[in-house]
């Protein structure tokens, strides 16, 4: 199958360019409105918030001359559906080496959908004590909210029906940047569905997921739409999460 | 992202098992799924709040038929960091007094629906029975003379930590190891990932056939301390009869203690371990137990947070298919 089963690309949203542009613009937007690197920090939501956090530090270090310290969030254990998925996810480390007490924590996700994850995260948070505040930077604001969280810091806002997915991929994680828009494979209008070439056709430049090797990097993130039937998570692929 | 020193070749996606019986049924991979997602749950204990709302909901029931302070405390400790709810119940002061028999009490329990029974039994087997029996996960937290799976898991987490790695390791289990279920998993489990082991004790309190365990054998202790990376004391389990195989601990200690000298024959990074409780100047000298290369209290450490990874993954899901 081609890069993700039931699924083709219906448009890309950032480039590489673009998203180095989008990087530096959030990191001056940081500065301005927090203050200097000193008084807050970037925590990354695993897996992608995490390049995300990386990137912006440079970006802010680059713009202020400090390098604000970067942690790392892994939110399985704070998740509100895990007693719906089949089982339970395998945990990757979470790495806060900085006191969050009186500080700005920013945190980092690649796609802000329906603000589960957000919601988990802000829990986290304040399990590592009590943060001055919280705020949110996302590469891409999806909509479709099911929770009220809104973010502070936004690279790209798109609107998008519910079989929709965005597909964020980073060089770190996945050997390349860029942002697709793709669409369910039965949400594809009838009339369009001609001839589709076999092998990539429509799927050219698609990101090489699994990308050889047992140390491959995960597959790309998909915020998954909240219509989609979420129980019963398969057993490999792609996570989804909300 | 880390990489760490021993990661599979092929990770994990799941762990799918409804119990954890013995470390005879799980897999290489399996095992390292544990050790990784404990080194997860051993961040959430360095924690100014250390409590994750993963179990919230679930009801994990403890029954302990047999005397145990770690392994018990250590299980309930987990159970409250992952926000389940539990209950503890041992066989002094419960209907087991009364003759009920295993099964009955434990079918009285899967009546107030449990998510796991965390199980320590007198008898080898108990917590098999109980697994064949109830829908919920069980979890074997010691029976008779068989299996301690979460003590072999936390050893090798101990182990893993302090050396990096599991693989090629040279391991040296000392003492008792006919009444010992704890030397039964971790050759098991330590086998498996690929170390050597080396058994050591009198012969009287060596099992038959135990060279069919895949470690060498050996009857003199600095036979098995020599060279070593990890040196594990095994305690004389009195009341399963430990002592009757030798004529008084003096002699004991004399012969198979491990004393500083005996320590120095161990590699010069040595770890000395032990599982608990201790008889000092039985088979570990105090002087060697408390000692700069002993990791005994980072073995008690690592219980809680492989007893958490152990629940996670039995329980964190919903397990339907």
């Amino acid at each position: 199958m081609g890069e993700a089963a039931g699924t083709y690309k219906k448009v890309r949203l950032i480039d590489a360019t673009g998203m180095q542009r989008i990087f530096a613009r959030m990191a001056r937007e940081l500065v301005e409105t927090v203050g200097g690197a000193e008084t807050f920090a970037l925590v990354g939501i695993r897996t992608r918030g995490v390049p995300l956090a990386q990137r912006l530090a440079l970006e802010v270090e680059r713009a202020d001359g400090t390098r604000p310290p970067v942690g790392l969030l892994d939110i399985t254990l704070y998740r509100d559906d895990l007693s719906t998925v089949a089982s339970s996810p395998v945990l990757k480390r979470t790495e806060i080496s900085f006191p969050v007490e009186a500080k700005t924590i920013v945190l980092c996700d690649d796609v802000l959908f329906t603000g589960r994850t957000v919601r988990a995260a802000i829990d986290a948070i304040l399990d590592f004590g009590r943060p001055r505040r919280i705020l949110l930077a996302v590469l891409v604001d999806r909509g479709r909210r099911e929770l009220p969280i809104e973010a502070q810091f936004v690279g790209k806002r798109v609107s998008t029906s519910a079989t929709e997915i965005v597909s964020v991929t980073f060089r770190e994680t996945d050997g390349h940047d860029d942002v697709w828009l793709l669409d369910r494979e039965a949400a594809r209008p009838v009339r369009k569905r001609k001839a589709a070439p076999k092998g990539d056709g429509p799927r050219k430049g698609a990101p090489a997921r699994r990308a050889a090797g047992p140390e491959a990097s995960p597959a790309p993130r998909r915020k998954a739409a909240a219509g989609a039937p979420r129980r019963k998570a398969p057993r490999s692929g792609p996570k989804r999460r909300s | 992202m880390t990489r760490r020193p021993d990661a599979p070749s092929e990770p994990l996606a799941s762990f799918a098992k409804k119990d954890l019986v013995d470390i005879g049924s799980l897999t290489r991979p399996e095992i390292q799924l544990v050790l990784d997602t404990a080194e997860s749950m051993r961040e959430i204990n360095q924690r100014t709040i250390k409590k994750v709302p993963t179990l919230r909901g679930k009801l994990v029931a403890n029954l302990f038929f047999e005397a145990s302070t770690r392994t018990r405390f250590s299980f309930e400790i987990a159970e409250r960091r992952l926000s389940a709810d539990s209950i503890s119940f041992s066989a002094a002061g419960s209907s087991v007094s009364k003759g009920e028999t295993l099964l009955d009490t434990a079918r009285n329990l899967m009546a107030m629906k449990p998510d796991a029974i965390v199980i320590r039994h007198q008898a080898s087997g108990a917590p098999h029975f109980l697994a064949r029996n109830l829908p919920c996960a069980v979890v074997n937290a010691g029976d008779g003379t068989h299996a301690h799976p979460t003590q072999a898991l936390l050893d090798a987490f101990t182990m893993r930590r302090a050396k990096g790695r599991l693989e090629g390791l040279r391991v040296a289990i000392c003492g008792d190891v006919l009444h010992s279920r704890v030397a039964r998993s971790n050759v098991e489990l330590l086998t498996k990932v690929g170390a050597e082991v080396t058994l050591a004790g009198p012969r009287t309190l060596l099992p038959v056939a135990v060279e069919r365990t895949g470690a060498r054998v050996v009857t003199r202790i600095e036979d098995a301390v020599d060279g070593a990376d990890v040196v594990m004391m095994l305690r004389v389990q009195k009341e399963r009869g430990g002592g009757l195989g030798f004529p008084n601990d003096r002699e004991y200690f004399e012969l198979f203690g491990l004393t500083p000298e005996r320590r120095r024959l161990a590699k010069k990074d040595a770890i000395v371990m032990h599982p608990g409780p201790m008889n000092r100047g039985v088979e570990i000298d105090s002087s060697v137990a408390d000692g700069p290369d002993s990791v005994i209290l980072d073995q008690v450490e690592a219980g809680v947070a492989v007893r958490m990874a152990v629940l996670y993954l039995l329980i964190g899901a919903s397990g339907d298919e």
